[in-house]
């Protein structure tokens, strides 16, 4: 198990290296500081406002050999953007943002607690309330329930999280006036009002995706061996169900958990940005519209991270959860 | 003569087909008496297995039970007995178990804890009381260290254990009837006559009955008392072990013992049975075995024959043997 | 451009019809699609109206275009779309309801009183022409990119799988990297460096899509590469080209074609969020959302807008998502391999 955890994170490593490098690539070859600095600066001003603009920063080094130093010098290689890169990402040194200068690092630690507020809910409730219904439907498998309920998985499936989140506001917020449509508080119990529209919307607009994914697993496990012979045993279908293929299904649901965890992520994207909560989905947004290159590539790194960690602690916990894979 | 324990009288079970349903077991009737061992013989696709699962009513869902069947056992009927009732059968009066014991246990779970379920899902026991329950059961299929045992997986165990796993699952409440689906069809040679012999010894120390469906005559040697042979949907031929093996009367019985390879018979071409198993729904009208045996006539083509008794013990389906004894 | 897009057109059209007659005489292909025609007619058919609507929007030509005084659109190729609608005359001045025979604000009399069917946006535009249009959009970047991006993915996924080792290594390693940069957040980064426009637009989807196709390909070939005809035939001394093009690709074919519907409509929708941040397709029904979304706010709220590109996004990815579904049933590959 330690040999295997060992080389799973030696991957994982090597993966963020990789990603770092096609960030770079991304930001800095096909977008060159030149090009960053105009969008920063504007279009009409003079070479020395631009050069001025890139050094302040950190723009101004060549991009692979610092051609400056002699050959032995070891600063030929490392005062150049592509070490100052590594260097900054794997050491969570953010920088400035390139649209107004603040502090990347304080806006992440400003912008978390919001967004965690908001995606942790989602993705227990979520998973919560996607399971027990696929296990109901899973129950009554065949009949008109089933039948009934994959028909409404499947409309809710094809409509699109945009229109979820402006119809939800609209129905919700402007016409019923449960929730506010928009805004944030940080105390928690001012904050629920605000957070409970856009957990709503979050909820409804996956649930036929999982529901319908998790039915599916569940009807295989049911359909295999072992249940036979609890049946045999005398086990009825409740049970079957709750202490034998629950148990199972969860395996390849845990799998499928850390296909959604960057969803949480962006999907987060899109509803922090429209229910004007001040997150990290938000702050993403903004570099967009702003177009704060610095921002964007730490928040695709950082984004990249957590899935890389969340691929991680899946194997582990898949590992952990299989007795078959814990024990050889 | 006592009342037989199970009595399975014109049991029908239907598939769906491509129009309507059709008939995959047809009219098959069978009895086993307290402790006997019955063997159910027959090759793959005959309903051997359909026909096991129906007494416990585990058909698949697109299977179905027709009338006129009956299914007795103890005197009830099963087939009208409500759902709560049959499950207290199913493992409790009745046991079962399956041919592969790789997938027929649950495998995230500890086989000890597996076994405790079928105790407490019968007999609500304090833990302590069950879990040693358990131990007894461990050993009493032959498991080496039980108490460790108790925690091991599934998949840690070979599948000799894992058979036995499987049989101390289904004895656990001293049924009165054990069906053994191809028990040891996936096993090895040399554990195959283990678990023969532990279900042998099994059920002459509980007095419990087996059902046993095979395909393999050298199992049906070594613990059959009867034997029933199943062709095409029903029974062509029901017997003593030693009728069966020594004299079957039904060509197509004939047939399957004369192509059991024998090594005093070494050199000699194999022995077969020319043609194929005709598919449900595809069964010619009369008798099902006649395109393929070399004794047909006129009449096994257009009428199914009935029971002809050729001893109080051995009763064989076929126009042929009916015209030899009542010659 | 226009004569690039026709041409395009046309060999699309060929190849298409080259492919259906090709599949036509193979049984299993043809039993496939009759049960797919007898199991989700619905669907099909809306498929093909799209699919006949985005072709009459492709197909275009110079001439005759331009309103009054207007010479520059005068040389502006128009496609038959546009010359059904003329939407350079067929213009109000702002918004109008559905039908309605004057205009929302206001109310002046329209220059078309009760003929526009879904009435028309802030411009003037007729929506429902705006809604039609949004067709050729939702197609060209679900349909055509992945058209772009399968035979690439193929080319690495089989070669990945079939040749194992460093190949398999090099190929495992970009598309672990790839994927694990949360596709949205590399969609967004990816049209951010290389600006906004469709062709950009069309590529980050194709990157942030590659990686879906490459993973099924390189896992169906490696399964399929143990597969005992594989051993028979590289025990013939059949040469591994042939291995690949008759045994291995049509044995992952149906995967693909699963793939490719699902992943379509993921696509489109990916598209509509990146209308939404600002740089999406232009004249996509993402981008009629997103103008429209303000106007739900206006008192009398204005709905036809976000009706109409509503209606469109959601009859295609229902259609696709429906026919994908019972594609996944039909298409079997152990029921083909049997037949062989």
């Amino acid at each position: 198990m330690a040999a295997y955890l060992i080389r799973r994170l030696g991957y994982g490593l090597m993966t963020v290296l990789g990603v770092l490098l096609l960030l770079f690539v991304l930001f800095f070859t096909v977008t060159d500081p030149d090009d960053i600095a105009r969008k920063a600066v504007g279009e009409r001003a003079r070479p020395e406002v631009y050069a001025q603009w890139k050094k302040n920063h950190g723009y101004d080094r060549p991009l692979l050999v610092n051609r400056a130093y002699a050959a032995s010098d070891r600063r030929r290689y490392t005062d150049t953007l592509l070490f100052d890169h590594y260097r900054r990402m794997l050491s969570f040194d953010f920088g400035n943002s390139d649209a107004d200068d603040s502090s990347i690092s304080r806006r992440l630690k400003e912008g978390m607690g919001p967004s965690l507020s908001l995606t942790v809910p989602l993705f227990v409730f979520g998973l919560v309330l996607g399971v027990l219904l696929a296990l109901f439907v899973a129950f009554f498998r065949e009949t008109y329930i089933d039948r009934a309920a994959l028909v409404v998985c499947m409309l809710t499936m094809s409509i699109a999280g945009l229109l979820y989140i402006i119809s939800g506001q609209y129905l919700i917020g402007m016409l019923l006036k449960w929730f506010p449509i928009s805004g944030f508080a940080f105390e928690p119990w001012l904050a629920a009002r605000f957070l409970a529209l856009p957990l709503l919307v979050g909820i409804v607009s996956g649930m036929g995706a999982d529901v319908r994914l998790y039915r599916t697993i569940f009807v295989e496990e049911i359909n295999r061996d072992y249940v036979r012979t609890a049946r045999a045993k005398g086990c009825g279908e409740a049970r079957v169900m709750l202490a034998h293929v629950l148990r199972n299904a969860l395996i390849p649901i845990l799998t499928n958990i850390v296909i959604t965890i960057p969803f949480l992520f962006t999907g987060a994207l899109l509803l922090e940005s429209f229910f004007g909560i001040p997150g990290l989905g938000s702050l993403t947004v903004e570099a967009i519209h702003g177009n704060d290159f610095s921002t964007l590539r730490t928040m695709v790194y950082l984004g990249a991270l957590l899935f890389i960690a969340g691929q991680i602690l899946t194997d582990i916990s898949y590992a952990l959860a299989d007795p078959r894979v814990r024990l050889s | 003569m006592s009342a037989p324990l199970l009595s399975l009288q014109n049991l029908v079970l239907s598939f769906p087909a491509e129009s309507g349903r059709t008939a995959v077991v047809d009219k098959v009737s069978l009895e086993i008496a307290r402790g006997e061992t019955l063997a159910l013989v027959g090759e793959s696709g005959c309903g051997k297995s359909l026909t096991a699962l129906a007494i416990m009513r585990l058909l698949p869902k697109p299977g179905r039970i027709e009338p006129p069947s009956r299914i007795e056992f103890d005197g009830r009927n099963l087939i009208e007995l409500p759902v709560p009732e049959m499950r207290a059968i199913r493992g409790g009066a009745i046991g079962m178990i399956f041919q592969e014991p790789m997938t027929s246990l649950n495998p995230v779970t500890a086989v000890g804890r597996q076994v405790l379920e079928a105790v407490l899902l019968h007999q609500p026991l304090p833990r302590s009381a069950a879990h040693e329950r358990v131990i007894e059961l461990l050993q009493m299929v032959g498991i080496p260290d039980p108490r460790q045992r108790f925690y091991a997986y599934p998949h840690q165990l070979s599948g000799g254990l894992k058979q036995r796993v499987m049989i101390a699952m289904a004895m656990a409440m001293r049924p009165r009837l054990l069906i053994a689906d191809e028990p040891t069809t996936a096993l090895d040679a040399t554990i195959r006559a283990q678990i023969l012999e532990l279900l042998r010894q099994l059920s002459a120390t509980t007095g419990t009955a087996v059902l046993l469906i095979t395909h393999d005559f050298g199992v049906v040697n070594e613990i059959a008392d009867r034997v029933a042979v199943m062709y095409a949907g029903m029974i062509v031929e029901e017997g003593s072990r030693r009728e069966l093996l020594g004299q079957p009367r039904h060509p197509y019985a004939q047939g399957l013992i004369k192509s059991v390879p024998r090594p005093a018979a070494r050199g000699g071409k194999l022995e077969e049975i020319k043609g194929v198993v005709p598919r449900p729904g595809r069964w010619p009208p009369g008798c099902r075995f006649a395109p393929r045996c070399p004794y047909a006539f006129d009449r096994c083509e257009t009428e199914l024959p009935q029971r002809t008794a050729v001893s109080p013990t051995q009763g064989v389906w076929c126009h042929l043997v009916e015209y030899e004894v009542h010659a | 451009m226009s004569s690039l897009s026709n041409a395009v057109v046309v060999c699309l059209l060929i190849g298409a019809a080259w492919l259906l007659r090709h599949l036509w005489h193979d049984r299993y292909w043809r039993e496939s699609g009759l049960q797919l025609w007898r199991r989700r007619p619905l669907a099909l058919i809306t498929l093909a109206v799209f699919l006949g609507i985005g072709l009459m929007d492709s197909i275009g030509w110079v001439g005759g275009g331009g309103g009054e005084d207007d010479e520059v659109a005068a040389l502006r190729s128009r496609t038959l779309i546009d010359r059904l609608f003329q939407p350079e005359r067929f213009t109000e001045a702002s918004y109008s309801a559905p039908l309605a025979a004057v205009s929302f604000y206001g109310g002046q009399p329209l220059k078309y009183p009760g003929s526009h069917l879904l009435g028309t946006d802030i411009l003037g535009r007729d929506v429902v022409y705006r809604a039609l249009k949004g067709i050729r959009v939702a197609l060209l970047i679900g349909g055509f990119t992945s058209l772009i991006v399968i035979p690439i993915a193929l080319l690495f996924g089989v070669s990945a799988g079939y040749f194992g080792k460093r190949i398999d290594d090099a190929v495992f390693f970009v598309m672990t990297v790839l994927a694990s940069v949360p596709s949205l957040l590399l969609l967004i980064a990816l049209v951010m460096v290389m600006g906004r426009g469709t062709v950009q637009v069309c590529i980050a989807l194709g990157i942030t899509g590659w990686v879906h196709f490459c993973r099924i390909a390189r896992g169906e070939t490696l399964k399929l590469r143990e597969a005992e005809f594989v051993d028979a035939a590289r025990a013939l001394g059949v040469s591994d080209r042939r291995i690949i093009w008759r045994h291995i690709l049509p044995n992952i074919a149906h995967l693909i074609i699963i793939t490719f519907a699902l992943s379509f409509t993921g696509l489109v929708l990916a598209e509509t969020i990146l209308s939404y941040l600002g740089i999406g397709v232009d004249g996509s029904w993402g981008q009629m959302i997103d103008q429209a979304r303000n106007e739900l706010s206006r008192t009398p709220i204005v709905w036809w807008n976000l009706t109409g590109a509503s209606v469109g996004l959601f009859a295609l990815v229902l259609a696709v998502n429906m026919i994908a579904d019972a594609l996944r049933d039909i298409i079997d590959p152990r029921t083909r391999r049997e037949g062989q």
